[in-house]
């Protein structure tokens, strides 16, 4: 099993970040994975992007032409990005801010009012986060617990931070049914 | 009979290449002294440039590392790091400091590097066969400004010493000396001193430019060559300390102790 | 660890004390790496240098001081390095460079590109020299790769190169540092320190006198064929019964080896050469399959360098197809697995 997701949206949303949870939930997990950003000038523009990759077995390439998955956090990424995603994948969408749905028909959308939810609890800033949940949730492919427990090494110590990230995991995973 | 004078001990008993007159093999004579005298030859290195003073380990009786044309300054930053007890110079001539190495240079002086550069300014390339240098004087021909320097083609000769001293607290002692009469010789040797004293103080970046004759490639004899530093270049470039940041006692006590 | 930090890392676990470096995209994560460990490390000394060019030459001091040191850069900042690299292999000192590729000629671009193939195979400074060139294709690789590049460049006395990609560096991938076994090394009895204690000496690469210079290159040489006999690393894959050999290395060998996988599965017999050292190259691993080898396919993300190697090692005996994408372009396993089934049922396999 290979499996590849790209998380995209514009800087400051925290693309890089979702992405980065996500890679160390599944390395705790004793997966195989790769994480890939976007670098450089690319970053620039204002937009953000990575490419996770976990598997059982050695990953050839850590780059995406045709993922499993994509989650996208604003409409720019939304148009660049729901070409790329394998027939049967699904697309992740923050409608807070994007107020379409994809052009494809041979693919699955869930929209997750991700912004609207993160101001909820106090913090716009978490939407990143509140919408790795809920993709934890469909996907099934690490477990959240793995996820919060990630957190607390990327954020060693900062409790404050921890607590409001696993909040947010939490939050948009139980979002799902 | 009473020596009064001696081959200084770590100048190697080799002749050197220098043609007759010129101002580098004084000042080797001066650093070798100098080493001598102040007991440093255990911890001495010497970084020599590209250019007429390329051999000059093999004349130096302490350690010695080449360096590319121009980047003295670099190799000396990443040396007097690594070993910071030693005290290491780099020399270097005006196209090595002012031209190809002018980054070098004017970085590690920034930084206050705790080396010495004694910078040879003779407004001209030597080893290559007299070309114009940045410090070539207006109107001075050199095989690459036939008629002259001129300001329009040639851009006017560089100051590095003034341009070094503007910077800031990194900069310690910057003096400008000759080495064209027995009075100028001993000057140019007691600014070495004190620029030695200065990195062994762990005070800031230290650097002695010595105007030095070039009779080969200025067609001049040697006597020529001197009044030609004394009454054109150090119009130019004037004699004295450019800029010197050391209030400290201990310095000023060494360097005037004999 | 992302790929830029696990060099980082790598370096200081090898006991590197010393970096200098010039800020250049995609590597930038490495320096910034550099100068928080070696603040922490006592001797730990990090310079930000204001070129490329004295950042080499930086590492030429620290060196001839007999510290471990390396740089690292982005392809135009290697090319301007390239001078000192020349002299450090004259004079005979080791240091680390690591190059992390990107697309050129000229400023080029930042994406993964393996178009310095020439520049560091060949040596690309002037004269008659080699440097080691490790071409690692993950980041473990990167970390082992690393730390024994300071034992191979002290042992020989000669830069080693890491030659990378944006994407190996920027890629994070779980790494352990455990793999490395220091090798012995011989004493350090060139370095300058100021002669305490012992005859004065100098470091130069000036030999005025001709013969005294040949004779000086010929001892290189002979260190180089050392190293051609010691050093050589490849790595085969499915390779037994294969009918065609993908050649490829670094970032291009990832992408291979999923492509081969792919035309296993469509039951094609194709396997992977995958050379981890470029210089020296492995040749002898090359000529060997070309007895049940009847076609190498050499993949690259340049227009064509390596291929030169390939062509040198089989000396006109076996058939070589080339497939590249130079300018920073990311192949798929998909694009070459097409190569790869056409030129099989072409050749009537
Ligand atoms: S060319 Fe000039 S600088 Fe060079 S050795 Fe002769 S006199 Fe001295």
């Amino acid at each position: 099993m290979q499996i590849k997701t790209i998380f995209a949206g514009f800087g400051g949303q925290g693309v890089l970040m979702m992405g980065y949870t996500f890679a160390v939930a599944a390395m705790r997990e004793d997966k195989i994975v790769t994480y890939l950003p976007s670098y450089g000038a690319e970053v620039r523009g204002g937009t953000a992007n990575c490419t996770v990759a976990i598997s059982d077995e050695e990953i050839a390439s850590p780059i995406a032409s045709s993922p499993e998955f994509i989650v996208v956090m604003n409409k720019p990424s939304l148009h660049s990005f729901q070409n790329k995603v394998q027939t049967g994948g699904i697309l992740f969408l923050n409608s807070t801010l994007i107020d379409e749905d994809p052009s494809r028909g041979d693919i699955e959308s869930i929209a997750i009012d991700a912004g609207d939810m993160a101001e909820g609890i106090g913090d716009a800033r978490t939407a990143n986060l509140i919408m790795l949940g809920a993709f934890i949730k469909k996907t099934n492919l690490v477990n959240i617990d793995a996820a919060i427990g990630g957190l607390g090494d990327i954020f060693e110590g900062k409790k404050k931070v921890i607590e409001m990230n696993s909040n947010a995991l939490t939050i948009g995973y139980d979002s799902l049914k | 009979m009473k020596k009064v004078y001696s081959r200084p001990k770590y100048l190697k008993k080799v002749p050197m290449h220098y043609c007759p007159g010129c101002g580098h093999s004084i000042v080797a004579k001066l650093i070798t002294e100098l080493v001598e005298e102040m007991d440093i030859a255990d911890r001495t290195i010497c970084i020599p440039p590209a250019g007429c003073a390329v051999l000059l380990y093999n004349y130096f009786d302490f350690d010695c590392v080449e360096s590319a044309h121009g980047r003295g300054g670099a190799i000396a930053t990443a040396m007097k790091r690594v070993l910071p007890d030693r005290v290491i110079f780099t020399y270097q001539g005006d196209g090595d400091l002012a031209a190809i190495g002018t980054a070098e240079t004017i970085h590690a002086a920034n930084r206050g590097e705790r080396f010495t550069t004694i910078f040879i300014n003779n407004a001209v390339y030597g080893m290559t066969g007299g070309q114009m240098a940045p410090t070539t004087l207006f109107n001075q021909k050199t095989t690459t400004s036939q008629f002259g320097r001129e300001m329009r083609r040639d851009g006017a000769p560089i100051k590095m010493s003034e341009m070094l001293a503007t910077l800031d607290e990194g900069v310690a002692y910057i003096e400008r000396t000759t080495v064209i009469d027995v009075p100028s010789i001993k000057k140019t040797k007691k600014a070495i001193k004190k620029a030695f004293q200065i990195q062994m103080d762990d005070i800031g970046f230290s650097l002695v430019e010595v105007l030095s004759p070039c009779p080969t490639n200025w067609k001049m004899n040697p006597l020529q060559s001197c009044k030609w530093i004394d009454e054109d270049m150090t119009k130019v470039f004037p004699l004295g300390v450019i800029k010197d940041i050391t209030e400290n006692k201990k310095v000023k006590e060494a360097v005037n102790a004999d | 660890m992302r790929g830029n930090t696990v060099v980082g890392e790598a370096a200081i676990r090898a006991g590197c004390t010393c970096y200098f470096g010039y800020p250049i995209t995609p590597q930038n994560e490495l320096p910034e790496y550099m100068s928080r460990r070696l603040t922490e490390i006592e001797d730990g000394i990090f310079i930000q240098s204001e070129s490329e060019i004295s950042a080499i030459n930086m590492v030429l001091g620290a060196s001839v001081a007999g510290a471990r040191v390396m740089t690292s850069s982005s392809s135009p900042g290697i090319s301007l390095k390239q001078e000192g690299i020349s002299f450090l292999c004259g004079d005979e000192l080791p240091a680390v460079i690591v190059n992390m590729v990107r697309g050129g000629p000229g400023l080029g671009n930042i994406s993964p590109a393996q178009s310095d193939y020439f520049q560091s195979t060949r040596g690309g400074g002037h004269g008659d020299y080699r440097t080691v060139v490790l071409a690692p294709a993950s980041c473990q690789e990167m970390a082992d790769l690393t730390m024994e590049a300071f034992d191979i460049s002290d042992y020989y006395r000669n830069p080693v190169l890491i030659l990378a990609d944006g994407m190996l560096g920027q890629m994070m991938e779980p790494v352990t540092f455990e793999n490395y076994k220091p090798r012995e090394l011989p004493k350090k009895d060139y370095i300058i320190d100021g002669a305490k204690g012992r005859p004065s000496r100098f470091v130069r690469s000036l030999i005025l006198n001709t013969k005294d210079m040949e004779e000086h290159n010929w001892k290189l040489m002979r260190k180089y064929k050392m190293i051609t006999k010691n050093e050589i690393k490849c790595d085969e894959f499915m390779m037994d019964d294969a009918k065609i050999a993908v050649v490829a290395y670094g970032t291009a060998a990832r992408i291979a080896k999923g492509a081969v996988k792919r035309a296993r599965k469509e039951g094609l017999k194709v396997g992977l050469i995958r050379p981890i050292t470029l210089w020296p190259y492995p040749s002898e691993v090359i000529k060997k399959w070309a007895r049940s080898v009847s076609l190498f396919v050499v993949f690259e993300m340049s227009a064509g360098q390596m291929i030169e190697d390939v062509e040198l090692s089989l000396k006109g005996s076996s058939e070589v197809y080339f497939y590249g994408r130079p300018g920073g372009v990311i192949p798929t396993p998909m694009e070459l697995v097409k190569i790869i089934s056409s030129q099989y049922y072409q050749k009537g396999f």
